[in-house]
């Protein structure tokens, strides 16, 4: 949407705090309603609504659901990146040549992390000095990133030894009062850790305003190339998380997963009602915007539906998400 | 006169009776009366905001009047959009340069009429077109087949004219049309709309500078506050009549007292400042207590001489001090702002305010300390304390969490004023603080900016409304095509000097504004 098209003489507090509401709950609804839709649709609603097949749901959801995190801190502040389906892959690799090389897991999913908040870095480099627009920036580095993995591991996927690194991706985990997998929980302290930094702090502050209007935040004296920096690396970091996740699942490291996952993350943060053009957006939403996804998916198997219908899907459900919201949004045109 | 006579036998090619015009409570046009004949120059001259650029886009279609009458070579004309408008024979020749700067001249040109085929573009006869036009300027660098992107700023107004007569018109709107213009290009653009209005098209030309006016011009009507005030033939009245009829308004008694504070101890000093083409030598002391006043028109560098000592753009040469203490002139905001400066924008939508984002952070956004503690916002503090700010210039919000998009204008610009005084600042930089606000704020404003100077700042205000700076200012200075004058006592001045700086004109045969480039 943009901005400056509102007409600043409709003031109506009383429906814009309606609309506040849709807004959070919006995204709730359409998870609602794609459960809704999967249990009447299923001959089996009980299985499908099966603390177990939630289990599975959840645990299909970390990766997407980290990946989200960062990218929704990008997307407020009014950028993108293209490149995290290529980073977890990359991340993934550097993990798992850790734990062969015998360094303790805990190290190893530190160096996982670290690979992917340095490519963030160096994205918020390229934005900031060399001044190309995020789009193509993170494009770039989509390809660098994949190509580095494939280097590394020699085109092949890199086996591990077993450690506790590879049951974070467990849905029904060993000592069973963790309910959910490990993978799970860590997503959701880093969703709420994002969720505060984004609400109580000023560099959440900082990221709404660039996202809202750059050449304002600069007016008021924040060094929007400094907080640029820390937005890109902050994602990276996480979308290197997403990659130790994956790893763990996979319990190898493979230089070719993970191809068009950044996608499915842009949608995630979007269908929880991100703006492409900054400014707007919400952790809870995004979150569910992932679970929204990831029930989709599963439904689909469960129907026994094939693949590309669920893309179809998928894609159909990106646009509608967004169109929904647009009605929400008093005052803009397409 | 000869043609006085023939003039007088043909019907106007185009009147305009009563013609009114209102958004929302502000009344742009109210009763504009233009007659303008075939085969002259019609001068528009008025302040900024009397309604000049609306009653040109009601001309050209791209708003509707609200009432009066309008009629073109004889027939009614009230054209449903700007196609229409060009279809009846009208062009219009925007201010800003509205080209596709990666299509060449040619395309430009003959953009939507392109000479077809069979369909397929016929790319000989396009550019055999277009150099017909082109050679009415006889340019020599300015062929069909060059690349706009490629051209300098008179060279892409002249694509731009060209555009214009395309559609062979037979009235020609233009806005400004020399202010990207240096002055060996102006002459060949006055001959070149010699040449025209010789051929029998009418010329409606607005422009800021009196001089400019009497040389092309051949009628003129003033327009002040929407409505014509004065019309006729240029060589019948003097410079001072025209000024007069322009300002003509007695100042509003709104204004607050003069209760005046200043000190000869400068907080601010500014030593010759240049920014990029807008900011020549700019020099200037601001006193502690004082409201120094900027006059300008628009276009006049005043903005840029603003933004250039805030840092915002970067400045090529000059100093800038605060408190004795100089600032690296590239430095940025921050600093500024760390110096005890604030900046109020002209722009508020498109650079003052994020729109999307609440009461209490848009006015919190320059100076988070206050209410932060280890980089964690303290809520209730921040609501607490900015809602005083807020209450302290009136802003109307339903709270402090609403999104700032749903303010009304002039609530919109109290939020701007209010994050200065959160921020603390004692330097404040007013770039047309009132603005696009209704009467009662702009009394709101006065009063604030009156008692900020009292209590020991200094302000710096820059406007384009003259009886606001008669009203708040104790001296004022006048910028003219990127040159600022010396600053002088406000009662030294009178609306007709200021105008006469601002013009570059010459009426006592002394130049007030110093240098003009050439």
């Amino acid at each position: 949407m943009n901005a400056s098209t509102i007409p600043a003489l409709v003031s109506a507090p009383k429906a814009s705090l309606l609309r506040r509401w849709l807004r959070i709950l919006g995204p709730f609804l359409g998870l609602i309603l794609v459960i809704g839709i999967f249990s009447v649709l299923s001959d089996n609603p009980g299985r499908f609504l099966s603390a177990g097949n939630l289990r599975i749901v959840l645990a299909q959801t970390v990766i997407v659901a980290l990946g989200a995190v960062g990218m929704t801190i990008i997307i407020i502040s009014g950028g993108i990146d293209l490149a995290p389906g290529s980073v977890i892959a990359l991340s993934g690799v550097v993990c798992a040549l850790a734990l062969r090389a015998q360094f303790p897991p805990l190290l190893a999913l530190l160096a996982g992390v670290a690979v992917g908040g340095t490519v963030g870095l160096i994205n918020g480099l390229s934005i900031t000095i060399l001044r190309v627009v995020p789009f193509i920036a993170t494009l770039g580095m989509l390809g660098v990133a994949r190509g580095l993995a494939k280097w590394i591991s020699g085109e092949q996927t890199v086996n591990i030894p077993d450690t506790w690194l590879n049951s974070m991706a467990i849905a029904f985990p060993t000592p069973s009062w963790l309910l959910v997998a490990p993978g799970v929980w860590i997503a959701a302290l880093v969703a709420v850790f994002a969720a505060i930094l984004l609400r109580r702090t000023v560099f959440g502050r900082h990221v709404f305003a660039l996202g809202s209007n750059e050449v304002a935040a600069r007016a008021c004296g924040i060094h929007t190339g400094r907080l640029k920096l820390w937005i890109y690396s902050i994602g990276g970091l996480l979308f290197g998380l997403a990659g130790v996740m994956q790893m763990s699942r996979l319990r190898q490291g493979d230089p070719t997963v993970a191809i068009g996952v950044e996608l499915d993350i842009i949608a995630a943060v979007v269908i929880g009602g991100g703006s492409l053009s900054g400014g707007k957006g919400s952790i809870l939403g995004s979150m569910i915007g992932a679970m929204i996804m990831a029930f989709l998916r599963n439904g689909c198997q469960l129907m026994g539906w094939p693949n590309y219908i669920q893309e179809i899907i998928i894609g159909g459900i990106i646009v509608l998400a967004v169109a929904a919201d647009q009605l929400r949004t008093p005052g803009t045109e397409a | 006169m000869g043609d006085s006579t023939t003039q007088a036998l043909q019907p106007p090619l185009l009147q305009v009776v009563g013609v009114r015009k209102h958004f929302g409570a502000t009344r742009a046009l109210d009763g504009v009366d233009l007659e303008v004949h075939r085969g002259r120059v019609h001068a528009i001259i008025g302040e900024n905001g009397a309604g000049k650029s609306t009653l040109l886009n009601i001309l050209s279609g791209a708003i509707r009047p609200d009432g009066g009458s309008i009629r073109f070579q004889g027939l009614s004309y009230h054209p449903s959009d700007p196609l229409e408008a060009r279809q009846r024979g009208i062009a219009y020749i925007h201010q800003e340069i509205s080209l596709c700067p990666h299509l060449s001249v040619a395309e430009n040109i003959l953009l939507g009429a392109e000479p077809r085929r069979r369909g397929w573009l016929d790319q000989r006869k396009m550019n055999q077109r277009a150099g017909e036009i082109l050679k009415l300027f006889r340019h020599p660098n300015l062929t069909p087949e060059c690349r706009v992107a490629d051209l300098t700023l008179p060279e892409r107004q002249i694509v731009e004219i060209c555009r214009a007569l395309a559609q062979h018109p037979s009235l020609i709107l233009m806005d400004e049309p020399t202010s990207s213009l240096q002055r060996s290009d102006v002459e060949k653009l006055f001959e070149f709309i010699r040449n025209l209005r010789d051929s029998g098209i009418g010329i409606i030309y607005i422009s800021h500078f009196l001089e400019e006016v009497r040389e092309i011009g051949d009628e003129f009507t003033v327009l002040r506050d929407g409505k014509t005030v004065l019309s006729g033939r240029l060589q019948d009245v003097t410079d001072a009549n025209l000024i007069t009829a322009m300002v003509g308004r007695p100042l509003q008694e709104f204004f607050p007292a003069a209760a005046r504070v200043s000190t000869s101890e400068s907080v601010l000093s500014v030593e010759g400042l240049s920014s990029g083409p807008g900011v020549h030598d700019a020099s200037f002391n601001l006193l502690r207590g004082e409201v120094l006043g900027i006059s300008g028109l628009i276009g006049s560098g005043c903005t840029e001489l603003l933004r250039a000592v805030f840092g915002l753009d970067h400045a090529d040469g000059g100093s800038v001090s605060v408190f004795g203490k100089p600032l690296a002139l590239r430095g940025g905001p921050q600093t500024r702002i760390a110096a005890g400066m604030g900046w109020l924008s002209e722009d508020r939508n498109g650079e003052g305010l994020a729109l999307t984002l609440s009461v209490a952070d848009n006015i919190s956004l320059t100076n988070f300390r206050t209410c932060s503690h280890g980089g964690w916002i303290d809520l209730a503090k921040q609501r607490q304390l900015t809602k005083q700010c807020a209450d302290a210039v009136n802003v109307k919000a339903p709270s402090m969490t609403v999104p700032v998009q749903f303010l009304s204008g002039g609530n919109q610009q109290r939020v701007a004023l209010a994050r200065l005084l959160h921020q603390g600042c004692k330097v404040f930089l007013l770039d047309e603080p009132t603005r696009g606000v209704d009467v009662g704020s702009k009394k709101q404003i006065y009063e604030l900016i009156a008692s900020l100077a009292r209590s020991g700042n200094a302000v710096l205000i820059v406007s384009s409304y003259l009886p606001e700076l008669f009203g708040i200012c104790d001296r004022l200075a006048v910028m003219s095509r990127g040159y600022l004058s010396p600053a002088r006592p406000i009662d030294e001045w009178t609306p007709e000097t200021v105008l006469q700086a601002a013009i570059g004109s010459d009426v006592n045969g002394t130049s007030l504004s110093g240098a003009i480039p050439g």
